[in-house]
């Protein structure tokens, strides 16, 4: 059978992609329909981090704010639907065009900078819009908004029930996967890959690379609006606390923990994070009652660990094995 | 116009302002000098607080507890230094922000674990609790304390930075850092005092505010983020920056957050002020910080010769 | 003479007290290789980087096929035709040679909004990329990772990115800097093949090179020209130059 992937990273990924279609059978099947939640919300977190990677790990841009986009996208869902407005169409469109908006507007002056700067700006537009929703009393201020019910789509899929849900948020993955994996390898993604390691070449070479950088960025938003816009459906609550600038960090500690600049990657740093979140504290629990809350030390040893010692994070693993392997078949 | 009120809220905007001056001198040297971006500098923020709050709570003096928090927070800022900063200079600042982040994790339970999930009062000794008049304005003595002690740690660390060889040292590792290197000084030492220093000034703002506002877990996580903003907007490597900044934004947000709302109400119904001044205001230091790296990248006051 | 392709009036640049160029004045003729030679410090790759775009000339103008092009931006002076290469090697180090080499074709072959088909399948690219990659000799090596081939070869696909964007006239800044004496008889056979078909600005500190290849030589001291003329009359005045150059030093 030749059209399967030959290494070790491309047939987990493979595998990976066929549970995750069959997951909501298997979790039915198994009677645990909380799983269910936990990979909705990890698939959802997944396509945010994979919008963070086209930006960080192609492009070398390390934003601190992405995690605004997430916000938008809820209260492009939220804010609507305060106004009884469902149709899933509007909540869509909104937040492509308030996304964009927000990322052309603070990309063309975030993209100007550089290295730290670039980290601290995106941090600073990434408050005020917290800070602006936090100031929106109207939509509920720091208490955030309920959201009633689901995004309608007429004569399309239903997002009603977890698994239409889950099924929405899995096409929007595959999508989101389709997306990157051609961009980057396509003539724009090029320049985008070129200029993180060698901007002042690429521009010597007649690219614009700030207009094409912008272009990225402006792509990588409304993708990750997108995933905020499917997080608002799936918590049916959003409040401000969804963009702070942990949340961001958190984000970053996805991307990298899966391994910046891979297709797959982000997707493996989310299902990492989501699972040690999840099951940290039970595994402490495990070892000592009162230890449950402690489940944030092991977690921060394994950041500083990962940092130190996991270069390439989840995804640079793999492919170090497959490294391996390949050497010892052809000794 | 309240002049009692806007005098008070001046002092405290300047509190405020020399609170973020004690962390960002620190941050601002660590972040020009080894270009490590050091998330974690807050947490240094929180222990200073607990270290002089448990010294006390054993009934040690607050003096003591001070020397306490200085001392712990130097020896602990210098292991981190030794055990991972030191690793990473030449890496990524992808790195520096995620192991950082990972260490405020790590100091944040150990606090938990150590002191439990509570807050930790710290009372003041008597000497430092009252309040002294001057006409109709009441001020509180510790006040005081907190903005002479702020200033005088900027003052000493000025003499220090121009005046002795280490502070030349740290203003040429600031413009140029391959320069020292070339001069054949230990720049792993170099790096170590710097890295501990920061770490130490860090804790006395921490402990400093204690008494006021009490030790807390995670409480350095807002302010850190403050100081970074005036890292960047006086110039990364730049004391003299750091301190302009530091008071520029003490006194923005503290004002911000008491007149802005008079000044929406101009704009929008009084209700309507009330609720949105406080975020706005909020957002007044990213605004500032925005407008900064738009114009000025380099920074309000740069370290003289770095680009 | 004919209308010069390139002409530099009045350029100067400074940065903070130092002057690295000092009202220069310059023509260069077309399908010609003109050389720049002068001591390290003179202000030689300077000039090449106001030329190109990456500094912005403090006053002056500069002039490229009639077109002020002064205040135009690096990635618009590739397109007008002007490519350039650089003194410390500036390629893009974790792609392959081939990846790199397509990436100077397609900096000048239309825009790069495109997002959806794979740069790999596009043969068109690939044949002009092999084809600049085989002139300068690394026809057999096309696969290797930038990073991992030699310093020589480096220097090669500097040479082979610069020509892959087509321009009119190229600017070399020190092509043979750190290359051994079999790699630089390479790069001059490379760049005598070039002669007559584009112009060249070629700056280099290997004087048997210069000789060879160039049919106008300028001399920079102290980022001003003190000369031009033809290699015969500035060899001739060899003794002299040196003496200068040696006087402008102590
Ligand atoms: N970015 C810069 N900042 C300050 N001085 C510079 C800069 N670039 C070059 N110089 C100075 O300008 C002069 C000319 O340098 P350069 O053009 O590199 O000389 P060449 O290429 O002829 O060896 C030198 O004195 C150098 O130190
Ligand atoms: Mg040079």
């Amino acid at each position: 059978m030749s059209w399967l992937p030959t290494s070790v990273s491309g047939r987990i990924y493979t595998a990976l992609l066929l549970l995750l279609a069959a997951a909501p059978w298997i979790i039915l099947w198994a009677d645990q329909p909380f799983l269910l939640d936990l990979l909705s919300r990890g698939l959802i977190l997944a396509i945010a981090t994979i919008s963070l990677n086209l930006i960080l790990g192609y492009g070398g841009m390390v934003s601190l704010g992405h995690a605004a986009f997430i916000g938008i996208g809820a209260y492009c869902v939220g804010i609507p639907a305060y106004y009884d407005i469902y149709n899933g169409w509007i909540h869509l469109l909104l937040t492509i065009v308030v996304s964009a908006a927000f990322a052309l507007v603070t990309g063309t002056i975030c993209l100007r900078t550089k290295g730290v700067y670039f980290i601290m700006i995106t941090l600073a537009f990434s408050q005020m819009v917290y800070f602006t929703f936090v100031s929106l009393e109207e939509y509920g201020g720091d208490d955030g908004l309920v959201i009633y019910l689901r995004s309608d789509f007429p004569a399309f899929m239903t997002m009603d029930g977890p698994v239409a849900l889950y099924y929405w948020i899995f096409g929007v993955l595959l999508l989101a996967l389709l997306l990157v994996h051609r961009l980057v390898h396509a003539r724009f993604g090029r320049v985008i890959v070129g200029s993180k390691f060698n901007d002042e070449r690429m521009q010597s070479l007649g690219f614009n690379t700030y207009r094409y950088r912008l272009a990225c960025y402006v792509i990588s938003g409304v993708i990750c609006g997108i995933a905020g816009m499917l997080l608002g459906n799936f918590t049916s609550f959003i409040s401000p606390e969804m963009m702070s600038w942990i949340r961001s960090g958190e984000l970053i500690f996805m991307v990298v923990m899966g391994g910046t600049g891979s297709l797959f990657g982000p997707l493996m740093g989310t299902g990492a994070f989501v699972f040690l979140e999840q099951y940290l504290p039970e595994f402490m629990k495990l070892l000592r009652e009162s230890w449950l809350e402690y489940w944030h030390l092991p977690f921060g040893l394994l950041l500083v660990a990962l940092v130190l010692f996991g270069k390439g994070g989840i995804h640079g693993m793999l492919t170090r094995l497959d490294a391996r392997r390949g050497r010892t078949e052809s000794d | 116009m309240d002049w009692n009120l806007l005098l008070t809220q001046f002092m405290n905007g300047l509190q405020l302002g020399l609170l973020l001056f004690l962390l960002a001198s620190g941050l601002t040297l660590i972040f020009g000098i080894m270009d490590f971006i050091n998330l974690s500098h807050g947490s240094f923020y929180m222990l200073g607080a607990y270290f002089c709050g448990s010294v006390v709570a054993r009934g040690g003096s607050f003096l003591t507890g001070i020397l306490v928090a200085l001392v712990g927070a130097f020896i602990i800022g210098a292991i981190v230094e030794w055990v991972i900063a030191r690793r990473l200079y030449r890496e990524d600042h992808l790195d520096h922000v995620l192991v950082t982040f990972g260490l405020i994790l790590i100091f944040d339970t150990l606090v938990h674990i150590i002191w439990g999930p509570a807050g930790m009062a710290i009372p003041l000794p008597d000497f430092l609790n009252g309040q002294i008049t001057l006409g109709t304005l009441v001020l509180p003595i510790y006040r005081l304390v907190i903005i002479l002690g702020g200033l005088l740690v900027a003052g000493i660390l000025s003499i220090m930075v121009t005046r002795s060889r280490l502070g030349m040292l740290i203003r040429a590792g600031a413009s140029n850092r391959t320069m020292v290197e070339a001069l054949g000084v230990n720049i792993h030492r170099l790096f170590l005092v710097v890295f501990a220093i920061g770490a130490a000034m860090s804790a006395f703002a921490g402990m400093l505010i204690a008494p006021i506002t009490e030790a807390s877990i995670g409480m350095g996580n807002e302010i850190i983020i403050i100081a970074f903003v005036v890292v960047i907007v006086g110039g990364i490597g730049s004391i003299k920056g750091a301190f302009y900044a530091a008071i520029i934004i003490g006194l923005m947000d503290t004002l911000g957050r008491s007149y802005l709302d008079d000044l929406l109400k101009v704009f929008m119904s009084v209700h309507h002020a009330e609720t949105a001044a406080p975020a706005l205001s909020s957002m007044l230091v990213y605004i500032l910080m925005a407008v900064v790296l738009a114009f000025r990248p380099q920074g309000l006051f740069p370290p003289a010769g770095a680009r | 003479m004919t209308e010069p392709i390139l002409r530099i009036t009045g350029l100067c640049k400074n940065f903070g007290g130092i002057i690295a160029t000092d009202n220069v004045n310059l023509e260069v003729q077309p399908d010609i290789i003109h050389a720049i030679i002068g001591p390290n410090g003179a202000g030689k790759t300077t000039l090449i980087a106001q030329l190109s775009g990456q500094l912005r000339p403090s006053a002056g103008r500069i002039e490229f096929n009639g077109e002020d092009i002064t205040h135009h931006s690096t990635a618009s002076r590739a397109h007008s035709g002007l490519a350039r290469s650089f003194q410390i090697t500036s390629v893009v180090l974790p792609m392959t040679l081939l990846e790199n080499v397509m990436l100077a074709v397609q900096g000048t072959s239309g825009h790069s909004y495109r997002f959806w088909r794979p740069v790999s399948r596009d043969q068109e690219m690939r044949n002009q990329a092999m084809e600049h990659l085989t002139r300068v000799g690394l026809g057999d090596r096309v696969h290797r990772l930038a990073a991992e081939v030699s310093h020589g070869e480096q220097r090669q696909l500097e040479v082979a990115m610069a020509l892959a964007m087509k321009p009119r006239m190229l600017l070399l800044d020190e092509p043979m800097a750190g290359m051994g004496t079999e790699e630089s008889a390479r790069m001059v056979e490379i760049l005598s093949g070039l002669r007559g078909d584009k112009t060249i600005l070629l700056i280099e500190h290997d004087m048997d090179a210069v000789f060879t290849l160039a049919d106008i030589l300028s001399v920079l001291v102290n980022g001003h020209i003190i000369a031009t003329d033809t290699v015969e009359n500035i060899r001739g005045n060899l003794e002299v130059q040196k003496a200068y150059l040696g006087e402008e030093h102590a």
